[in-house]
């Protein structure tokens, strides 16, 4: 695991042809690791059919709605949360 | 960075939101079940599902329904597997 609970990450904005599972409103958003969920096939492989090996951790990932959506009028410290692929994630200051 | 036609979220829209609920039809359960014995036979998997959906043309995504989604799914990745030859699903219906 690259990452734990607790630790700031951003997500990569990289243009990726083909299917992936990263939403794009999140791409280049600061987040936070909130857990690790475990190791997963990796979908953008197995979406070819390939078996999706090596296994992938995937992270629960906590952003603040503000930071997400620039003109978010809700409450400042509302969150959403989000499952994200590690090599969908960068270490962030 | 542009996106795929599915890949919508917080996507603008001054369109009302569809809430409502419908009946499934028996073809909308039928094409569930193809897509769950297709997985259990090894023919198919639920990210090769979700590819064959996203690779759609965006006006055809933009009109089909859920399921219909689906079943334009399973033609596109099964005849890519040969498991269907190009254009048999259609030379059958015009039986």
């Amino acid at each position: 695991m690259k990452f734990r609970a607790g630790q700031r990450v951003r997500v990569a904005v990289r243009p990726h042809e083909g299917h992936h599972r990263t939403p794009g409103y999140l791409k280049g958003k600061p987040g936070n690791i909130e857990l690790v969920h475990g190791s997963f096939t990796n979908p953008e492989t197995r979406a070819y059919g390939a078996d999706g090996l090596p296994l992938q951790p995937v992270y629960l990932v906590g952003f603040q709605q503000r930071e997400v959506w620039p003109d978010y009028r809700g409450d400042p410290g509302d969150r959403i949360y989000v499952d994200v692929f590690e090599h969908w994630l960068e270490e962030a200051e | 960075m542009e996106r795929a036609v599915h890949d919508r979220g917080g996507t603008p829209t001054d369109a009302p939101i569809d809430r409502t609920e419908h009946e499934l039809s028996d073809w909308e359960l039928l094409t569930d079940a193809l897509v769950g014995a297709l997985g259990g036979e090894g023919l198919m998997n639920v990210d090769e599902l979700r590819r064959g959906i996203e690779s759609m043309p965006a006006d055809e995504y933009e009109r089909a329904s859920y399921y219909e989604r689906w079943l334009s799914s399973i033609e596109t990745i099964l005849t890519e597997k040969g498991v269907l030859a190009p254009g048999e699903l259609d030379a059958r219906l015009a039986r």
